[in-house]
């Protein structure tokens, strides 16, 4: 899908208090792209994407997501921060279950289409674990596995790979590509990891805080596929890194230009 | 550690007995009024069968297995429609507060004079006492269902029915549980304080019986019962946990 946005605002009215999550944003995500949006905390993100997602509206402004091709309107995947796995399903089931809701679903084999997803992210023996028995990159395998399932025509990732471990994430870094590479979906991703971004992304739209709103989208030139050992010892990987780190410096020191001004 | 629980579960009370036991048997306790409980096991296994001691257990139980039942029942109903429905819980929740504190046994005598001095009475004030008790902590049980839950069924758009019985019960399934087994015990309560008046037979009717007639022995025994069915309720809805939550770590 496509997705075009344009002078979207958020605002938040809390006990009088007016908060501005983001403010005039104007971008496009094209079809079958890695859209990295990059942000530190506090840059209203997670609120773009769950406007994206229909989790939350805008106060003002244009968002408009386009069928193309083949996909079909209205399908969404989401992968959140936390696996919101139902804990009272099997893996098996908690995939089953979102394919049993999908209207486009009807009269396909679903138990083939959750062990094709559940071998893809590689949980074949774990299938009918419960999601407390897992590790927490499990639980996220089969987040990811069960957004992938659903055919989408749009993912959300919102820091899907914030909660865990340096080595896990690496790992899943790379299944996240290889099945995105798969099945060319557009998929929208959250962070505030730089390498993060460089590494996965097609784009990355750049954010500054309080309040969000466009800094810059930066087009990530590196090859794929993309391996994360040989890559982050190429220059091209390192200059993209220091770029976005100098458009994120103000971001990163905000105490010491308060002192300044 | 599971052993050992089992082990408690008949060695605390089987201690408590046997302190009893020698202290009624030593002169340390009045034997008119705390018989040995060697003599009430005695006298509730060889003689109460004779003086009608199942038609009473029967009686009682039949009471609380359908005041129970509808209690629970309409609880769970009511608790997970309040939880869903803004307004149905504006306009129900002041209603819950006001009448939940009362007292079930005081307006035991209301309810006799709408449902007469029968069976119907007693079934409707065990009903009334678990329906609160469920509802409270099925209503609870809702709200604790996490904000993820629902963005997920929001995002992939789960069916309306979908998502209240594969995702609101089970989710709320723990604290439905809590409120079931605080409506078991309340309705063993309840039951026996109405057959205390009203009735013709019952655990309660056995109690209150044997109380004026002064038969001591036989009082306790259906103080025993009261205890042995107490225990096989909760055991019985323990296992009932266990079964149908079987994600919740159930060793604590």
């Amino acid at each position: 899908m496509q997705i075009s946005i344009a002078h979207l605002s958020k605002i938040f009215f809390r006990k009088k208090q007016r908060t501005v999550a983001y403010e005039n944003l104007t971008f496009q995500i094209k079809q079958g792209e890695f859209f990295c949006i990059l942000g530190p905390s506090g840059c209203g993100k997670t609120s773009l994407l769950r406007t994206i997602a229909g989790l939350e509206t805008a106060t003002s402004g244009e968002l408009t997501i386009q069928p193309q091709g083949s996909s079909k309107p209205g399908t969404i995947g989401m992968v959140f921060q936390e696996h919101g796995l139902f804990p009272w399903m099997t893996i098996r089931n908690n995939i089953r279950f979102l394919l049993e809701n999908n209207i486009h679903m009807v009269n396909r084999d679903l138990d083939a289409i959750v062990n094709e997803f559940i071998d893809l992210v590689r949980l074949t023996t774990f299938a009918d674990y419960f999601p407390h028995q897992l590790s927490g990159g499990m639980r996220q395998r089969v987040s990811i596995a069960r957004s992938f399932a659903n055919e989408p025509g749009l993912l959300l990732m919102d820091e899907p790979f914030v909660f865990l471990d340096y080595q896990t994430r690496c790992a899943l870094h790379g299944l996240l590509l290889d099945i995105w590479q798969r099945k060319k979906k557009t998929l929208v991703f959250v962070t505030h990891d730089i390498e993060e971004a460089v590494f996965l992304a097609d784009r990355v739209l750049v954010m500054s805080a309080h309040p969000g709103t466009v800094k810059s989208i930066i087009d990530i030139n590196l090859p794929r596929p993309r391996e994360f050992l040989t890559l982050r010892k190429s220059s091209a990987y390192q200059n993209q890194v220091s770029e976005l780190m100098e458009l994120l410096r103000e971001e990163c020191e905000p105490f010491k230009s308060n002192q300044s001004a | 550690m599971l052993k050992n629980r089992y082990f408690w579960l008949f060695m605390s009370p089987l201690s408590v007995l046997l302190l009893w036991e020698t202290s009624t048997r030593s002169g340390l306790l009045d034997a008119r009024f705390f018989p040995a409980p060697s003599a009430i096991f005695y006298y509730l296994i060889f003689t109460s069968p004779g003086e009608g001691l199942w038609t009473d257990i029967s009686a009682s139980l039949y009471r609380i297995f359908w005041g129970y039942l509808a209690g629970c029942a309409s609880g769970i109903a009511l608790g997970v429609t309040m939880g869903l429905n803004h307004t149905v819980r504006v306009m129900i929740y002041p209603l819950v507060a006001l009448l939940y504190p009362i007292p079930k046994i005081a307006i035991l005598p209301l309810i006799m004079l709408v449902f007469g001095i029968g069976e119907m009475s007693k079934i409707v004030v065990v009903a009334i006492g678990s329906f609160f008790l469920v509802l409270i902590n099925t209503l609870h049980g809702v709200d604790s269902v996490a904000k993820i839950y629902h963005d997920v069924a929001q995002v992939y758009r789960i069916k309306k029915h979908n998502f209240v019985l594969r995702v609101i019960l089970p989710g709320a399934l723990p604290a439905i549980f809590t409120g079931l087994k605080l409506a078991i015990g309340y309705s063993l309560v309840i039951v026996v304080a109405a057959e205390f008046s009203g009735a013709d037979a019952g655990i309660g009717y056995l109690i209150w019986q044997s109380w004026e007639t002064f038969s001591i022995k036989a009082m306790y025994a259906g103080i025993f019962v009261i205890g042995a069915l107490g225990l096989a309720f909760s055991l019985t809805l323990n296992f009932f946990e266990r079964y149908l939550t079987p994600w919740r770590d159930s060793d604590k």
